[in-house]
Formats: structure tokens, sequence, C-alpha cells
């Protein structure tokens, strides 16, 4: 089954993957669709953003990177955490962030 | 006529500078990588187009890009910059994996903190090999690679070496300095802040500290420690690969044996802290030094940018002014900030945290401004290029 959701990058992502317009259509081919599936999606289609987001080994979650689903902060959740319906269906983009930081 | 081309990192992008052999004209391309701190690039001895470059963020951690023109177009190594998935890339070039038990080392508080990767300060191009090339790493590691930057081994034998005792300096724990021999690449140098300097004489296998004669008193407990030294840059002639000279946190010192004794040789220098230190392309015995107010007051003495040189490889000294702001001036400059070019009259080039990189086209007697207004110069490095 194919699942296609949206995805936004932060600017300097978007460059680095050399993605043009500010969302992509990720086909997350997996459901349940989870935080982690859409990661593991993410950098398999975009391998320039391996280590960028998250750890090469470890898969922590950059401190500065957040993700955003549906006006919820999904960045502390497990990598098992369902995402909300209407970011399955295309409704709702998910969100990956550079956090503020500095001035 | 020969040209030169200047690679600047600075904390907002990459630039490119270019002139010919006068060196009176200059043309800048950049930012490349706008926005992304470029702690360092750096060109092949063997392949002048083909460049390295260090990218990296706060928030995105580091990207690793490889240029095989000149710096006219830029990849990601394992081409995975490219969406295209008919070569599907392997997305590890910035994958920098400590060997082994990672371990600790002294942090701030004196406690032990694990290592951590965190970014590339330095790359070092093979001077045989275009594909192999070595990364200095924050924390302080030194890894290899020998497919031009595709993947990346850590040389574990260097944190091996007393690495429990090496503790960050201000700016972090990083190894921002390599030498290779150009007798014999197997023996490597490098420059940790805070650890000092080692030495390797088979290829990365095993190390020795190369610390005796350094003194920091008002650094370490021991100020004759056999490591732990906040060492700032190392720089030698090609020609006398044993005689190398060092800028310390405080202090300027040679040593003539590989780095087994050093000596001071701060001689007449109004203040003996700084950064950078480098060796004139024709005479080894001819250096350069920024001298800096203090490690608590990063500008220069007297708000007045001097370079000033040695011609007797350390213990005199003399000030060059000639072109630079003598008053207000309150920049600092970076230890990966200056370079040498291989013309026939050797020019020199630094850059500052002020924006400006400046060029000497006549060994440091007279210096102008061949880029005002660029964002702070982490790194300059130059290459002299035939027509």
């Amino acid at each position: 089954m194919s699942i296609i959701i949206r995805v936004v990058l932060p600017y300097h992502l978007r460059n680095l993957a050399r993605v043009v317009g500010d969302e992509l259509p990720l086909d997350v081919a997996e459901s349940p669709v989870t935080l982690g599936a859409v990661l593991d999606a993410l950098e398999t289609r975009y391998p320039a953003l391996r280590g960028t987001i998250r750890d090469h080994d470890s898969l922590k979650r950059r401190p500065f990177v957040r993700f955003y689903a549906c006006k919820e902060d999904l960045s502390h959740e497990p990598p098992d955490t369902l995402l909300p319906e209407a970011i399955v269906d295309g409704a709702e983009p998910f969100l990956i962030v550079g956090a503020m930081a500095g001035g | 006529m020969s040209h030169v081309r200047v690679l600047v990192g600075t904390k907002k992008g990459a630039f490119i500078l270019t002139s010919d052999g006068q060196r009176k004209e200059w043309k800048i391309e950049g930012p490349l990588f706008a926005g992304w701190e470029i702690y360092h690039l750096k060109g092949s001895p063997v392949n002048p187009d083909r460049l390295y470059a260090s990218q990296s963020s706060g928030w995105f951690g580091q990207v690793v890009q490889r240029s095989d023109d000149g710096g006219r177009t830029w990849a990601t190594p394992d081409g995975s910059a490219l969406p295209a998935m008919d070569a599907p890339p392997t997305g590890r070039c910035n994958r920098f994996l400590y060997q082994g038990e990672v371990g600790t080392h002294k942090w701030y508080d004196g406690t032990q903190h694990p290592w951590e990767f965190k970014r590339v300060w330095h790359f070092e191009p093979s001077l045989t090999d275009a594909d192999t090339v070595y990364a200095g790493v924050e924390d302080a590691g030194l890894f290899k690679s020998t497919d031009g930057g595709v993947s990346w081994q850590e040389l574990p034998g260097l944190r091996a070496t007393k690495g429990a005792l090496w503790q960050p300096g201000a700016g972090g724990m990083c190894l921002h300095t390599i030498l290779l021999d150009p007798r014999d690449e197997r023996r490597i140098f490098v420059a940790i802040s805070a650890a000092g300097a080692f030495r390797t004489d088979d290829g990365g296998a095993t190390w020795k500290p190369i610390n005796r004669g350094l003194k920091s008193p008002y650094e370490l407990p021991d100020p004759d420690a056999e490591v732990g030294h906040c060492v700032h840059r190392i720089a030698r002639h090609a020609s006398r690969p044993d005689t190398l000279f060092m800028q310390k946190h405080w202090d300027v010192l040679r040593s003539d044996n590989a780095g087994d004794d050093w000596r001071e040789v701060s001689g007449n220098l109004p203040t003996d802290f700084g950064f950078p230190i480098d060796v004139h392309a024709h005479e080894p015995e001819t250096i350069y030094v920024v001298p800096i107010t203090s490690d608590s007051l990063h500008y220069p003495p007297e708000g007045k940018l001097r370079v000033y040189r040695s011609r007797t490889g350390g213990g005199e000294w003399e000030p060059l002014a000639r072109g630079l702001p003598q008053q207000d001036c309150y920049v600092n400059v970076l230890r990966d900030a200056m370079a040498v070019d291989a013309l026939d009259e050797c020019g020199v080039y630094f850059g500052t945290t002020g924006g400006q990189v400046y060029a000497s086209p006549d060994g440091g007697d007279s210096w102008q401004a061949i880029a005002r207004d660029l964002p702070a110069v982490y790194s300059v490095e130059v290459q002299t290029l035939p027509s």
C-alpha cells in the first residue's frame, strides 16, 4: 500500500535535499504511519538528510529540530507514535522545523 | 602567469576570491552554502580542482561537501544531494563514528564527559592521493577517508593517547591542525585544544604526545604536563618537515626535532597570545603571527591590527602594519584564518572576525583588504594555480 503524506522541511534542509517548493510528497509505504516510519522514509528518499534531523546511529532527534503535526508538538514522542489522521490522508502537512534559538 | 584562489570559510557561508599573479584586483564569489557555518575549505595538492568543505549548523549538524571543478559546483561526496534514485547514495559522508570504546574526556568542571561528535574543524587532503583526506573533528578525533569523503574511519589510536585527560578549550575540544610529512605520509602531526600536539610515525596506529617544553602555568595544575596544553596552531615549511612552529594559547615556540622538544621564541612580541601562525612559502625561517591582547581580550593590542614577522625563525620580530587598520580595530584572527601562496613573491593572507580578508602580495610588507564585509571569517586557504 502506498501512503503519500505531505512534509515541510526547513529552508536549509530543503536546499540540502534539493527539494523545490515549500513541501514535498513523501511515500511512507507503511501502515500504520508512525513518526519513525516517516523519518525512515524521508531519509531513504533523501539520504543527504541523514544525520541532519537525527543521529545516524542512535536515531536520537537533534536538539534543535522539532516535529509538529496538526498543531501538536511531537518532538518528544517515541518513534512508534501514530501520526494524526489528517497527516495520513494528506489534509495537513507534517512539519519538521528548526527550533527558535538565538535572537 | 599563475593565479591564486583564496578559499574563505565564514560563519554564514563560504566565499571564493580569485586574482591573477599581481593580486591587486579580486573577484569574490559566494556565498556558497549560505547561512551555514563553514569551518574550513581546502583543495587537494594532487588535484587542485578537488575541494573539500566542512558545512555545519547548530540545528542540523555536519554536512560534507566536495567540488571537483574548483568550486563551481558542489555535492555531498556520495552524491546524496541528488534526489535521482538511479544511483542510490549512501548518506554516510557525514557519519563520523568514533571507533571502539568511546570513553570519556575531561569536562570544563573537571568531571568526565563522553565523547560526542559535533563538527569537522579542518580537512587536510593527502599530498599524494586526491581521494585521501583527513578530518580533524570536535570532540577531538582524527578521521580518514580514502574514497574522496564518501565514508570516514577514525584513527582511534590518537584518543587512546591519554584522551581521558584532554579537555575542551573555550571554543570546544577540537582537533584543528593536521600536518602531513611530505617525505613519508605515515608521519602525521596534529594539534588539539586543549590537549596539545601529537605525532604518529605509523599512519595513525600509534601516537605520542609531543609537548615537552610547553609550559602552561595559568591553565594547568602541572605547567609541564604531558597533555592538556592549549595549542592553537602548528605550521611548518615543506622543505624542513622536522622544524615546527607553534602558536600556543600563550607563547610562540619552535621545535627542530619533529616536536620531541620545544623552546619558546616569543622574543620581542608585544604579546605572545594569538591564534594563527604560518611560514613563508620560500623562506623556511620566516614566520608570521598575529598578536592578540590576551586570553581575556581577543583583539589586537592598542586597537592596532599588526602582523608580526620573524626572519630568524622566531626570537626577533618586526611589526607589519602598512595597509592594516591602526586605530579602533577590535577584531580577532582565528587559528585557521591565515595562509600563504607560493608565487615567486610570497603572498600572505588572513581573515578576521570582523569579516575582512587582508592580502599582502609582498611577503607582509604591505596589505590590502580584498574583502571587507563578509561574515566572521573562520578559515582562509590559498591555492596557487597555473594559468
